[in-house]
């Protein structure tokens, strides 16, 4: 049975019950237990599992994934949690290096089964706390990359993950935590992890996106509509791997795409996908991709300045009509 | 008010001319008889002068272009005046209401000519700019994209601007597997490019006479009547169809349906009646491309439809698996928008056959008309006239009788073809029941 | 903190047979690393080879002193590592070559040997990168309600790399079995000791997290050995993480391609001649009587005919079957539990 549940609780279900489920599903993190959280994900969980299962760490991000490497190689499940991506980079020699490599460096003789639960997000917090990284881990063989954007995606997501046999990235966003949907409330729903999906189905122009961006993609196609341009949205949800099918196929159908994306453009995932469409969907294009992403600066800390960076709705507007070579708006009133 | 100044015709037999120089610089203003540029012809050089005062707001034709007798080479007028990208005089737009979008503006799609909002001309030699969609559909179309401009950024041609040509393609062709790079070569013409239409010469004996531009859309229908009645080769084929029973099924049926957007018309029985025969000879529900016959899956009849500025031919999809009640439904809903000009083009841009009904006007004994390309044949029915006739048994009876005249392009059918098909719509039509059965 | 520097060890209380296979396991690490050298010199091997020349002692100490079921990280100069659980010659040889017979089937190469079923879980090329690995693993050991140590190896130079201080705090914070065995050899790459660390005794920096540290002749496989005991004894009973300081010395530059600018020959030699591990533990067996010169060289002729047979081994192996370059990214979804 499906209620509407709001992604956080989604993601607090979902380690609840696979806490429940196998005792060496373990938690750890900065702030995750006595504070319950930075994002509030793990509120009453030391409570409720104690110390041993639910671990506060000291603010040491390599030494903290270093751990859930080893935890993992050593027979246990961690869960590994970095406040924000952002500072996921003072661990990226551990997951790079270290979590993608070891399955394949060792011929298979063993894994690291650890999951890393980390978050994008901005607003007003400054240079070295807004930004996104899914694409420099979506670059690496040997992980696996996901960004759910909707409270089902997020639960499945996490719990195929935690029982899964490789690092995963798992990347939240701050500013959808509260965003509500359908899950279903099986403790067994798993969703593997892969695979984008249409959610809306359009025949003009197919917009792509992920996370946050997916939501701006469908106001998007939403007031797109009203002028008779219907958009098809696809959330990628896994960028690694990174389901390319769905999105030729539906560029085969509309002829065009917009790649929506928070971070910098240049050599972001839209860079990829532009590239592969062009690769299996030369054909089929009418235009060239657009990309939508923020202004290529770090990002200022006055609120009209960051609202000039990140991209909003009315630029990916913009950018549809671009590909369709309509020059302004004709809207119905 | 901004007006194009055109590449005149100085001498009966000159076709083109190229600018070799430009007299007057954009922006500069010129008086009426002053010189404003050095052109080359076959047979000489010379200069042409403006026919009016006024500013030159835009130099339409670049030095060494050659371009057409009577197409524009600069655009004149007083500062300030907006210069219609695309040199055309302004087209009264179809629809004042513009519900959608720029689309509206050129009811049969936009013809790819110097009407479209083309940014620069293509100067001779230079690539043609189209994007990847459009040259593998010129490839498959058979369409010479050299002779097109488009209306994208910097003259790319789009699918928009190839779309009147070829119709609707196929949004995933069948057989295309993801994943497969699909090579894409230049375009090769099959057959000959269409034709431009050439200006009348301007004759010693042929009176003075007022210029009034055509509409796009006039001039769509130019070009591809033109092109139609030059590349395909029509043969006609007329029968008399005795529309009685027709007529009187007709008349029950609407007598029994109440709501007026479900009445039957003739020419919606017309539609039925070809949908089902084509089902049976479907050599005429084909294009031609090159080498060969498209033939199409689904049969989609398209009705011609008189409008302020034209015809257009919006279609009824799928015609032959609809009830005469749902075909008679969306061919008042097409006919009333096209009027109106609310059609979209995905709308009168396809069919696979056309019907085209003159008989409503009474006098129409029959006629002949010019097939809509791509299609393979047309169908012109004229007036239902009561005439007497004689039966088999001697008797000389009153009949409603209606001549019809198919026009076929013989490259996709032969007589026999066409006579046959002929003959199953007479058949239907005379015996109608049939046409609620099938 | 105590040393052993200089000191004679313990006695030599162990049964005969396993003092002579530390004999035999010490100069079997000799052989393989000389042989290793000279295919390298050869093409055979190729990338980097870091030997462990000189350092027998500590791995074979160490490596002696652990329980079976005791988890093994290292830095890249693992080889040693690898002779000292047991495995075999032919595969680690193999290994170097880049063979499919290897130890991790030629994907590895010398950095990155690995035997799960030894719960050596591996070396790596990230200088300390693998510290916190350690950590986790002694973390799982504990939670899991095991006796396991987690011995993490490392040089001198880690010592001055972040993840060594995020480690060493994380191990003593939660009290973690772990033992930091540090081999101090006195260079890190071509720097000494003293122009990378603020510290000369890499044991004083446990100090910083109240970890209880002690410094060890490194050349002593028995010195090693009883330290490295006494430090698990330690782990093993919840008292927390460890350090050791093995103070040793490699007699060949950091890897193949060192011209070592970083040290006199003089100092080489000194150390070849005084302080070679083998020398010094063949000479006491014999000095103890626990065994005769004799004895030993049956010991270093079957050895010699080992290293030359996992040469031969190494050479008549195939490449990895080119279809399997793709394989392992992933380790997919879960079996059902």
């Amino acid at each position: 049975m499906a209620r509407e549940i709001t992604y956080r609780d989604a993601l607090r279900e979902a380690l609840r019950e696979e806490m429940y489920r196998d005792e060496r599903v373990f938690l750890m993190g900065e702030d995750i237990g006595h504070y319950g959280g930075s994002y509030a994900v793990t509120r009453g969980f030391l409570q409720e599992f104690g110390p041993e299962r639910v671990r506060d760490t000291p603010i040491a991000e390599l030494g903290i994934v270093g751990a859930g490497i080893g935890a993992a190689i050593g027979g246990l499940r961690p869960v590994v949690e970095i406040m924000t991506i952002n500072f996921s980079l003072l661990a990226i020699d551990q997951i790079v290096n270290h979590a993608a490599k070891l399955h394949y460096m060792f011929n298979g003789q063993f894994s690291a089964p650890v999951v890393i639960r980390t978050a994008a997000g901005f607003g007003q917090l400054g240079a070295t706390h807004s930004q996104t990284f899914e694409h420099w881990y979506a670059h690496v063989p040997g992980l696996r990359v996901v960004m759910p954007a909707v409270p089902k995606d997020a639960k499945g997501f996490l719990k195929s993950a935690i029982r899964g046999n490789d690092p995963v990235i798992f990347i939240e966003h701050s500013l959808i935590y509260r965003n509500r949907g359908e899950v279903p409330d099986d403790e067994d729903f798993l969703l593997p992890l892969e695979g984008a999906e249409v959610r809306r189905e359009g025949t003009d122009v197919t917009l792509v996106s992920w996370s946050r961006g997916y939501y701006l993609a469908l106001g998007a196609a939403e007031e797109l509509a009203r002028e008779g341009i219907e958009c098809e949205v696809i959330d990628l949800r896994v960028l690694r791997p990174l389901d390319l099918d769905t999105v030729v196929r539906s560029v085969q159908k509309t002829n065009r795409l917009v790649v929506v994306e928070e971070g910098w453009r240049t050599l972001a995932m839209g860079a990829e996908i532009a590239a592969a469409v062009q690769e299996q969907a030369f054909d089929y294009l009418d235009a060239p991709v657009a990309r939508v992403g923020s202004l290529e600066v770090p990002m200022p800390y006055a609120r009209n300045l960051e609202r000039l960076v990140v991209p909003n709705k009315d630029r990916v507007v913009e950018a549809v009509r671009q590909v369709l070579y309509r020059r302004q708006s004709v809207s119905v009133s | 008010m901004a007006k194009p100044i055109v590449m005149p015709q100085m001498g009966y037999d000159m076709t083109e001319g190229t600018i070799l120089r430009w007299l007057k610089r954009e922006g500069e203003r010129v008086e009426r008889g002053e010189p404003i540029a050095e052109i080359e012809t076959d047979k000489v050089n010379l200069e042409i002068e403006s026919f009016d005062s006024g500013v030159l707001l835009q130099l339409v034709a670049q030095e060494g272009q050659t371009v057409p007798v009577g197409q524009p080479i600069a655009i004149i007028g007083e500062p300030g005046e907006r210069v219609e990208a695309g040199t055309a005089p302004a087209v009264a737009a179809a629809d004042g209401k513009a519900r959608r979008h720029e689309r509206a503006e050129q009811p049969v799609g936009v013809p790819v000519s110097e009407v479209t909002g083309a940014v620069g001309d293509r100067a001779p030699g230079e690539r043609v700019r189209a994007s990847p969609l459009v040259r593998r559909l010129a490839a498959e179309h058979g369409i010479d994209l050299s002779r097109l401009r488009g209306s994208g950024p910097g003259g790319r041609i789009v699918k928009e601007d190839l779309l009147p040509l070829i119709g609707r393609p196929a949004a995933v062709p069948e057989a295309a597997p993801v994943g497969v790079v699909t090579p894409v070569g230049p375009s090769v013409p099959v057959g000959p490019p269409p034709p431009e239409v050439a200006p009348a010469p301007v004759l010693l004996g042929l009176p003075e006479f007022e210029l009034v531009d055509l509409s796009r859309m006039r001039q769509t229908i130019a070009r591809r009547m033109a092109e139609s009645h030059q590349q395909a080769p029509h043969f006609y084929v007329t029968t008399v169809v005795e529309m009685d029973a027709a007529l009187a099924l007709r008349q029950q049926i609407n007598a029994e349906i109440e709501d007026d957007a479900e009445k039957v018309t003739v020419t919606d029985v017309l539609v039925k009646a070809c949908a089902l025969a084509l089902r049976t000879h479907r050599g005429l529900n084909a294009s031609i491309v090159g080498t060969q016959l498209r033939l199409y899956k689904r049969i989609d009849i398209a009705i011609a439809v008189a409008v302020e500025n034209g015809l257009i031919t919006p279609f009824i999809v799928d015609a032959d698996h609809k009830p005469l009640g749902e075909i008679a439904r969306i061919s008042k809903d097409l006919i009333r928008r096209a009027r109106t000009g609310e059609l979209r083009p995905e709308e009168y841009q396809g069919g696979t056959f056309t019907v085209s009904n003159l008989g409503m006007y009474g006098l129409v004994e029959h006629f002949t008309a010019i097939i809509n390309p791509p299609q393979a044949a047309i169908l012109a029915v004229g007036s239902i006239v009561t005439e007497p006739v004689y039966r088999d048994d001697g008797t000389l009876v009153p009949a409603q009788r209606m001549r019809m005249t198919l026009s076929t392009d013989h490259r996709v059918a032969d007589g026999v073809a066409a006579a046959r098909f002929l003959a199953e719509v007479k058949h239907l039509l005379e015996h109608p029941l049939l046409l609620l059965v099938r | 903190m105590t040393s052993t520097v200089g000191g004679r060890s313990p006695g030599l209380a162990l049964p005969k047979s396993e003092l002579l296979e530390m004999y035999r396991q010490m100069v079997l690490i000799r052989r393989f690393e000389e042989a290793a050298a000279e295919q390298y010199a050869l093409g055979k091997i190729a990338g980097f080879l870091h030997l462990y020349i000189g350092e027998e002692a500590v791995a074979v100490g160490a490596i002696h002193a652990m329980d079976e079921g005791d988890h093994l990280v290292t830095h890249y100069r693992d080889h040693g590592y690898a002779l000292a659980l047991g495995l075999d010659a032919g595969p680690c040889m193999a290994e170097l070559f880049g063979k499919s017979t290897g130890l991790v089937g030629g994907r590895g190469g010398s950095m990155h040997f690995a035997a799960a079923s030894k719960n050596f879980w591996g070396g790596y090329a990230i200088v300390s990168g693998h510290l916190p690995i350690a950590v986790g693993l002694g973390l799982a050991s504990r939670y899991l309600g095991e006796r396991r140590v987690a011995v993490a190896i490392f040089g001198d130079g880690a010592t001055n790399a972040g993840p060594f201080h995020e480690a060493m705090n994380l191990a003593a914070l939660w009290k973690l079995p772990v033992l930091f065995l540090c081999e101090n050899n006195l260079y890190g790459m071509g720097t000494a000791v003293e122009y990378a660390s603020a510290v000369r005794e890499m044991a004083k920096k446990a100090c910083a997290y109240e970890m209880p540290a002690e410094r060890v002749d490194g050349q002593d496989v028995l010195a090693v050995y009883e330290a490295t005991k006494a430090a698990l004894d330690h782990c093993r009973s919840n008292k927390g993480p460890y350090f050791l300081e093995a103070l040793t010395y490699r007699f060949r530059g950091h890897s193949m391609a060192d011209p070592e600018m970083y040290r006199t020959k003089e100092e080489v030699e000194e150390y070849r001649r005084q302080r070679d591990p083998i020398v010094l533990f063949r000479n006491r067996l014999i000095q103890e009587g626990i065994t005769v010169m004799a004895e030993l060289d049956d010991i270093d002729r079957d050895v010699d005919d080992i290293v030359a047979a996992a040469v031969r081994f190494a050479d008549e192996s195939p490449e990895p079957d080119p279809q399997t370059v793709t394989d392992h990214v992933y380790a997919g979804s879960a079996r059902a539990s």
